[in-house]
């Protein structure tokens, strides 16, 4: 029994990958409560708001990378972002104006709205397509390792390695610094306080001379930048490919709503939750059982409790859980 | 007797496109005075209320503040012209702490609203100390204290509440009748409506009943209080 070499191995293929990944579905899913809980409707568009963000976030790296210009050991596309999520601002609040303010003005009901966003994810599905292709992509640039498996068996003298690739790391950092901003904004500022009385009770929130149309157009920038920064740590850390970012709508969905819609909390508890029990559920638990348990128990199967093909299902089977158990979510959301 | 400060006069009118609910209802309060809307149920004391604040097409008569037309304007724009509004319901943020109610309340401020703030902790003692508890969990009457606290923030000249008691126990209802004197007392003007006829006709220096959207009765609240046909008809002999 070697418990040191099992908890290096689960950190290095559990722990450090769901982490990533749970905080690429948080950033998605805050963009998707937010929506939810201020404009009142489930944006099926959102995964093709990341898709769009991060096309713009390479274009830019491309352009950049054209001038000679890199970021030394970080990736080229953090310099880009500021570019991505100007042009993903102005694509949503384009189709704010075009599309949703058409049906705002009328009153529609949210399933309305749901459909409508259904036809502004196709239209955008087909923009990203157009413009940058279906092929996959990778755009990680710099150092590719903060700390690589080789240096880590050679640093400890371990049988396992530990490998923390630089975009891992990046996604953590960001990640944390955009909540934290989030939460600053919203529970500091005026205007995020604002968004939060819209949010809460929309009549009280206009007999308070809150401006609505102002609300909407905040939450749309804040949207675009979470989704067109969750979009680029996502294709950072695995690769670009618009086919999966509109799959990645699933999880990110299934996140919002296991923590419960339109509560911010509740998204990022939510995305690390469906992160970890995917990759829980679709690890390949050899390597950690034969570590631990004694010889004679040493399992002969891979004990992977469901291929990864099957990592949707995952998100989909705890969140029928949760919402038979919890109907509004592990955190209390709303229901419009 | 000269205009009252605020008056919705001769109100005719409904919901959307709906039927009239109001048939040439007036109703007004002079400035530091209580009025009070009284009435059966379904009168229209409400609809009076909300007709008075621009939340329904008013298609005869109109309403004036200090003189003022303000029939066109909407409700948002007549906060600004210093009108307050309580609902009966969904009146406050559930989920923000009480100061941030009051703060959302003065929105559309731009000056230091510190002072207003002390004056409505020094109003309702209990909010201060509640102040950075979420709305929704406090009891009923101090939901509505928190409720009329945020109405009060923009500095109205007129506040009217729409049924402000309705669902908290008599004593509580007994402390916010004397808290809602007090506002009056500062020279805010009050025009409510009230389930609660008597005690409510008690503090009123102007009462209105109601009767299917029309004026029935109106006078002073110790008048319609002796008025024997009031009475008889809506105080339960």
């Amino acid at each position: 029994m070697d418990y040191l070499n099992a908890i290096v191995a689960l950190t290095n293929f559990v722990l450090i990958p769901a982490t990533a990944y749970g905080a690429q579905l948080a950033l998605g899913a805050l963009g998707v409560t937010l929506i939810y809980g201020i404009l009142r409707f489930s944006n099926f568009a959102h995964g093709d708001t990341m898709a769009f963000g991060t096309m713009a976030t390479i274009g830019a790296t491309v352009v950049l990378q054209s001038w000679g210009v890199s970021f030394g050991p970080l990736p080229t596309a953090l310099l880009a972002l500021p570019f991505g999520i100007a042009a993903t601002i102005g694509l949503v609040l384009l189709t704010d104006a075009g599309v949703y303010r058409f049906y705002r003005t009328q009153k529609a009901a949210p399933v309305i709205f749901v459909i409508v966003s259904m036809g502004v994810m196709f239209i955008m599905n087909g923009l990203v397509r157009i413009l940058i292709g279906p092929d996959d992509r990778r755009f990680a640039d710099g150092e590719r390792f903060i700390i690589s498996a080789r240096e880590f068996k050679e640093m400890t003298g371990l049988r396992e390695g530990l490998a923390l690739k630089t975009t891992q790391g990046i996604t953590i950092v960001v990640a944390v610094l955009v909540v934290a901003m989030l939460f600053y904004f919203l529970n500091r500022t005026r205007t995020g306080k604002s968004m939060r009385a819209y949010s809460d009770n929309e009549d009280l929130a206009l007999l308070s001379g809150i401006n609505p149309e102002r609300v909407v157009m905040v939450t749309w920038m804040i949207v675009a930048t979470l989704a067109t920064i969750a979009g680029v740590l996502y294709g950072l850390d695995k690769s670009f490919k618009p086919f999966t970012y509109f799959q990645l709508l699933l999880p990110i969905f299934a996140s919002a709503v296991v923590g419960g819609l339109g509560n911010p909390l509740g998204a990022i508890f939510g995305g690390f939750l469906i992160a970890y029990s995917e990759v829980l559920i679709t690890y390949a638990w050899k390597k950690v059982l034969v570590y631990t348990l004694p010889d004679a128990l040493e399992p002969t199967g891979l004990v992977q409790l469901l291929s990864t093909d099957y990592k949707f299902a995952v998100s989909f089977a705890l969140l029928v859980i949760v919402l038979l158990f919890k109907p509004t979510g592990l955190f209390k959301g709303k229901s419009v | 007797m000269s205009e009252p400060f605020l008056i919705g006069r001769d109100m005719t009118g409904g919901y959307g496109k709906g039927p009239d609910i109001l048939h040439n209802c007036t109703i007004g309060v002079d400035k530091g005075e209580i009025a009070v809307i009284v009435g059966p149920n379904g009168a229209g004391k409400s609809t009076a209320m909300k007709a008075v604040f621009g939340m329904l097409d008013v298609r005869q008569g109109g309403v004036f503040l200090n003189g003022k037309d303000i029939t066109k304007l909407s409700p948002q724009a007549r906060v600004r012209e210093g009108m307050g509004f309580v609902p009966q319901t969904s009146n406050i943020f559930t989920s923000m702490t009480v100061e941030e109610n009051l703060e959302m309340g003065a929105f559309i401020r731009t000056d230091d609203i510190k002072d207003t703030m002390e004056q409505v902790y020094t109003l309702f003692p209990i909010l201060r100390d509640k102040r950075n508890q979420a709305a929704g969990e406090l009891s009923g009457g101090q939901r509505q204290q928190v409720a009329v606290g945020r109405a009060l923030m923009t500095k109205p000249t007129v506040l009217m509440l729409d049924e402000p008691t309705a669902g908290v126990s008599p004593i509580v209802m007994d402390e916010l009748f004397d808290r809602i004197i007090e506002v009056a007392r500062t020279g805010i003007s009050i025009l409510m409506v009230e389930q609660n006829a008597r005690q409510a006709l008690e503090i009123a220096d102007k009462g209105y009943v109601l009767v299917q959207g029309a004026n029935a009765f109106t006078g002073t609240g110790k008048d319609l209080l002796a008025d024997p046909e009031v009475r008889k008809s809506f105080l339960g002999g």
